[in-house]
């Protein structure tokens, strides 16, 4: 062999030497199969197979010799050099495999360490509690209702056949907006959103009224465990042609089924409201003891029924004429059914909750453990 | 209302497997509410027996008190027959006398909250005492604990069971009767529905022989026959004012809930409790002239029976005599002609009140009465004339008093309104298969009066003792609930066709999940607030947001008004969660904030007819407007530190990272500029506002506010008009257009006054670069030696592109050397 052939200069030299040839590529070969990680083949592939490796001397070198030899010389150095190009391929295949199996073993961590950089938020059960009970009803077709929770005292009693001197005006404690010849209350109920809906939407034969107003309402109740100035209402209101007790009833097994699961139902008891009449407490079938009555499979009575099997939920009935008649209603033509119950109460019995405050104190350990969803 | 069983059976003939639990179903069933059931003698176990004192010896004692050792003969009750040998402490019996013992075996309720107390025979003060001899209180039916109960001398005979006696046995229900059922609140009423409830026959106990009026009772002059249509009044003479209650008299009155006082006081209770007719009695003697009924005059007085001087209104319905008013009508009597231990002429008064009338008199002058909380409601207005009968029949019987001639009736009961009623009404609007017969046996049954009209309608005239029964659906509500509630069938409507939730509606549930998302908890909390409150917050004295809506009967007087500002009750919840521990809290709240209106007063309307819009505007416009806001504090720890490096408490910067957050997903493009105002500090507070519009603030609290409610320093906060966000948030989102094509980097630092904002450089940025860039981003802010004193140095990296083609580095450059030149013109910038 000979060095490079700068100026070339067509003079005839020496074939390449087919041993040469021969023992340059199985030195290289020895070289890829001795290479151990990916650095080392790197330093072979520049030694057997870089620009100044014997191989790429040899290539150059075919285009000096004479035209007849230049075929087969080519054809030699060709096959030495795919063969040392190939096994490069193929070694560092298995080198990087091995390489990266190592690294993947090298860069385990411990998962069971704390992620918890950023704490978690959450809303807030009276909020999602809201939301779960209107979906219900949305998916029945209702719509939401919703009015200010100051509310002119007309709305908020005398539209709902609580006259000035109404027994029942005593029944709830209500907070007076000054001065209180203004006749301005913070709402008491959410029966106002009730009268507004049918106020300013009236009733057709093909506009029907079917919403559910949740709310937020006041009473003067000193604050504990069970009692609070401020809770929370929803109120459901249905007018139509043909509307009965029936459907009343079938509405609220159906929300207590979806709110409270399979086999959780209602029963009605004569009461008295002034907006409706028939008038009914609604029961709800214990989800406790499931309406045994009982704790468990023992013979103890069950403590959130107290063995009753039911528990009190809220109240309901046909909406009073009355009403229709303020609110702008034909009576003769439509009837239609109201129901109220309280939510915080409601969640109270789905969650287990002891104590009314909880609800109203922010503590976050509280409101997380309900995620962002009820 | 409470009523004892043994009274109702006495009233019905309930058939004997009808329990107390039976009863109670059924009534529960037909509207009248169980609140309880009560026996006096419940945690009493016998034996409990009549002894009859034989003999008894005090033996003073060295600590000073004197014990009667006693021998009682209580018959066979001990098993031997052999006087009972037993240790009493108390003195006021004698030989000879009944008493009531219980024997060994036994068990007392016990002292309130004591617990059961065993009787077993016992040694003490040198004896075996066998036993004991019971005071009213350690049999828990009375407070009375000076001495021993000592029976009537015909009781019964030593060893006869006690519990009967005692009416220990009988149970007691207790009922919540609601306003529509005034009528149970009388044993005749609650005996009716009974009847009503298992089919059997009712002898109506007001159904007495009345003899003609002959106005020689008393002289009566009603002046006012609206308030009172109907007055009766009876005169009984020689009456024993000595005389003592009967046991069942006395029994009944205290199983009521009343006090038992004198035989003349107890009678006229007991016939309000067996009737529903409230009765006043007066000793006649203090009574000058004929008795009058009237309104009140201008600057009256009365001292009623509770000792209380009372001015009247000209709306209150008043007894009169020739002396003026003596008795608040209805409600309470008058102390000058009260009865007393002396008096032997008692004349009654038993009248009908006009309900609303008492309803105001009990409270404007804050009286509740059992005679008022009766008359209030509705009594049966033909009840008078009995109820003073039957009054003066047990003052004869039980007092020796004489019945003198005369009965003094002014007035007529007022007419039920006839109901005209289709027949298949409660059918249609109970969805039971009720039919017409029905309906007409249920309305009789209730005591209606019937007629049938023609084959479908009904005229029904509703029984005296229902005044609250005026409407075909009242009639609809009897007839269902003797046919049953449980009758109804369940069943869906199948009209409803809703839109879905509003847009509001559903904006509120994004913000709210967008707010947890950023690792928020939402807070609930009260919205009262007082002067205290805003001097917490450090508001100035004339800060709009101390203008509140008041509250006329607040429940605190610190916190009389209807809050402006979400903050105090967020502020005060972190700080509970700070105090009980929590290294940090991030809260959020939405709710409704309230501002006077100042409109005037909203107007009452009539309810026989919808009022007009511009009524509705009327009443609408009264109202204190009313925007919902969302409202958040950080306080402390907000990022937590742990294996991954040092954690960093909230910050101003916080503040405004929640509010871009929710502006973003909101696709609301929102301006932040400089501010200042309470409760944030006055160099790190933002005003938030959308294309001119203002929404609220943000940024750090001030010290003094952190320091108030015991926060962390830098503490931060968010108040902003949800409202006003929600208005502003995107309606339909179009998809944006972006291009694919290869991004051109650029960075560029610029020096500029310490005093430029960012929002300034980078507005510039963004106009001199032109429509080829794509976003724009601050990297760093530097301030040191590298640069002059006053000056700080913005790092932004610019992205340019292209919708078309791959951008060349001329264009990119161009664009970028023009946003420089830009920002050096408007703000001053030179690039570093």
């Amino acid at each position: 062999m000979s060095g490079p052939n700068s100026d070339y200069d067509p003079v005839e030299v020496a074939a390449v030497s087919p041993a040469e040839l021969e023992a340059a590529r199985d030195a290289a070969l020895a070289a890829i199969a001795a290479a151990t990680d990916l650095e080392q083949l790197k330093a072979v592939r520049s030694d057997h197979a870089g620009d100044r490796s014997p191989l790429a001397l040899a290539n150059r070198e075919i285009g000096a010799l004479p035209p007849q030899a230049r075929k087969e010389a080519g054809q030699r150095v060709g096959q030495a050099r795919g063969a040392v190009s190939k096994a490069l391929a193929a070694r560092e295949e298995v080198l990087a495999a091995e390489h990266e199996a190592r690294i993947l073993v090298e860069e385990a961590v411990d998962v069971t360490l704390p992620t918890d950089e950023v704490p978690l938020g959450a809303r807030h059960p009276l909020t999602t509690g809201a939301e779960l009970i209107a979906d219900i009803f949305v998916a029945m077709g209702w719509e939401v209702a919703e009015g200010p929770v100051i509310e002119a005292e007309w709305l908020n009693f005398d539209a709902l056949n609580l006259g000035p001197d109404h027994p029942a005006r005593t029944m709830q404690d209500t907070f007076w907006t000054e001065p209180a010849e203004h006749h301005v209350v913070l709402r008491t109920h959410t029966s106002p959103v009730q009268a507004r809906t049918m106020l300013t939407r009236g009733v057709t034969e093909d506009a029907p009224i079917y919403v559910v107003c949740p709310g937020r309402v006041f009473r003067t109740d000193e604050y504990d465990a069970t009692h609070s100035p401020m809770f929370h209402q929803v109120e459901g209101l249905a007018i139509d042609e043909g509307i009965s007790m029936a459907h009343l009833k079938g509405t609220l097994d159906h929300f207590a089924g979806q709110m409270f699961g399979e086999g959780i139902t209602t029963r009605f008891r004569p009461s008295y409201f002034p907006f409706t009449e028939p008038s009914a407490e609604v029961d709800l079938t214990c989800f406790v003891c499931r309406g045994t009555g009982l704790k468990g499979d023992g013979p103890d009575t069950c403590r959130t029924c107290r063995g009753e099997g039911w528990i009190e939920w809220g109240g309901c009935g046909i909406v009073n004429p009355r009403v229709l008649q303020a609110c702008g209603i034909d009576s003769e033509r439509y009837s239609g059914f109201a129901f109220g119950m309280g939510i915080d109460r409601t969640l109270m019995f789905r969650h287990g909750l002891e104590d009314l405050r909880t609800l109203f104190e922010g503590d976050v350990r509280f409101t997380t453990a309900f995620g962002s969803e009820l | 209302m409470k009523a004892p069983v043994s009274w109702i059976r006495e009233l019905v003939d309930l058939p004997a497997e009808v329990t107390t639990e039976v009863l109670t179903d059924r009534l529960t069933a037909l509207g009248l509410k169980l609140e309880g059931i009560h026996a006096a003698g419940a945690e009493i176990r016998g034996p409990l027996v009549i002894g009859e004192v034989l003999t008894m010896e005090p033996e003073p004692q060295k600590n000073g008190k004197t014990i009667n050792w006693c021998t009682v003969d209580v018959g066979d009750a001990n098993g031997t027959g052999e006087p009972q040998g037993i240790v009493c402490g108390a003195h006021n019996f004698a030989p000879g006398d009944l008493v009531v013992v219980i024997l060994p075996g036994g068990v007392l309720p016990g002292d309130q909250g004591s617990g059961a107390v065993e009787i077993s025979a016992r040694k003490t003060y040198g004896h075996v005492s066998a036993g004991m001899i019971c005071s009213v209180r350690e049999l828990g039916i009375g407070d009375d604990h000076d001495g021993i109960l000592v029976l009537p001398p015909d009781a019964g005979a030593p060893g006869d069971d006690a519990f009967g006696l005692l009416g220990l046995d009988d149970e007691v229900i207790e009922f919540e009767i609601n306003p529509d059922r005034a009528y149970a609140l009388s044993l005749r009423g609650v005996a009716r529905e009974a009847a009503l409830g298992f089919g059997v026959p009712f002898a109506d106990p007001a159904e007495r022989e009345l003899p003609e009026s002959d106005g020689k009772a008393w002289e009566v002059v009603v002046d006012d026959a609206i308030g009172c249509p109907v007055f009766a009044a009876r005169l009984v003479s020689g009456f024993d004012p000595a005389a003592p209650t009967p046991e069942f008299v006395k029994r009944r009155v205290e199983q009521a809930g009343m006090r038992s006082i004198s035989l003349a006081v107890d009678v006229t209770n007991y016939v309000m409790l067996e009737l529903g007719q409230p009765i006043h009695g007066y000793d006649a003697d203090k009574v000058a002239g004929a008795l009058g009924v009237r309104r009140a005059r201008e600057g009256e007085r009365l001292t009623t029976l509770d000792d209380t001087v009372r001015e009247l209104s000209i709306e209150d319905l008043v007894i009169t005599d020739d002396s003026g008013p003596i008795g608040l009508a209805g409600v309470m009597g008058g102390a000058t002609t009260e009865m007393s231990e002396t008096t032997t002429r008692i004349l009654i008064e038993a009248a009908h009140w006009d309900a609303v009338s008492m309803f105001r008199t009990g409270k404007r002058h804050k009286l509740t009465s059992e005679a008022g909380k009766r008359n209030e409601r509705g009594v049966d207005p033909l009840l008078p004339g009995a109820a003073a009968d039957r009054v003066v029949e047990l003052l004869v019987e039980y007092g020796g008093a004489t019945a003198e001639p005369g009965f003094t009736l002014v007035g007529v009961a007022p007419r039920r309104p006839v109901v005209t009623i289709a027949t298949d009404l409660p059918a249609r609007l109970s969805g039971i298969d009720i039919t017409a017969m029905t309906t007409v046996e249920s309305l009789r049954a209730i005591g209606a009066t019937v007629v049938e009209q023609d084959a479908d309608t009904i005229e029904v005239t509703p029984p005296t003792w229902r005044p609250d029964i005026n409407d075909p659906y009242d009639l609809v509500e009897e007839v269902v609930r003797i046919v049953g509630y449980d009758q109804v069938p369940s069943v869906l409507p199948r009209r409803a066709t809703g839109r879905g939730l509003t847009r509001t509606q559903r904006l509120r549930r994004r913000i709210g999940r967008t707010l947890a998302g950023a690792g928020l908890v939402e807070v609930v909390s009260f919205p009262f607030v007082g002067e205290a409150t805003f001097d917490k917050l450090g508001l100035p004295a004339d800060d709009p947001l101390r203008v509140t809506v008041g509250l006329a009967n607040p429940l605190s007087s610190e916190e009389p008004a209807y809050t402006t500002t979400l903050l105090p009750g967020l502020l005060e919840a972190a700080s509970r969660n700070v105090g009980r521990g929590a290294p940090g809290v991030a809260l959020f709240e939405t709710g409704t904030v309230a501002f006077p209106a100042d409109n005037g007063p909203a107007p009452i309307y009539g309810v026989h007819t919808r009022p007009s819009a511009a009524e509705l505007d009327k009443l609408v416009e009264a109202l204190p407007v009313q925007p919902q806001h969302v409202a958040v504090v950080l306080a402390g720890e907000r990022r937590r530190a742990g294996w991954w490096g040092p954690g960093t408490d909230a910050g101003w910067s916080d503040a405004l990272a929640v509010v871009r957050r929710l502006a973003a997903d909101l696709g609301v493009r929102v301006d932040v500029a400089s501010s200042s105002r309470m409760p944030w500090h006055p160099g790190r507070c933002a005003l938030i506002s959308v294309d001119g519009v203002q929404l609220g603030h943000a940024g750090e609290l001030h010290p003094s506010v952190c320091t108030a409610y015991g926060l962390p320093a830098r503490s931060a906060a968010v108040e902003l008009d949800l409202d006003a966000l929600m208005a502003a948030a995107a309606d339909v989102t179009l998809g944006p257009d972006f291009s694919t094509m290869p991004v051109a980097k650029e960075d560029v630092a610029l020096v500029v006054d310490a005093g430029v904002t960012v929002a300034a450089v980078e507005a510039a940025l963004r106009e001199g670069a032109g429509d080829l860039l794509e976003s724009i981003r601050l990297f760093d802010v530097y301030t040191g030696a590298q640069i002059e004193e006053g000056q700080k140095s913005l790092a932004f990296a610019l992205r340019f592109r292209a919708p078309d083609r791959t951008l060349t580095e001329a264009e990119t450059g161009a664009a970028r050397a023009a946003a420089v030149a830009r920002a050096a013109e408007l703000t001053g910038a030179v690039q570093r």
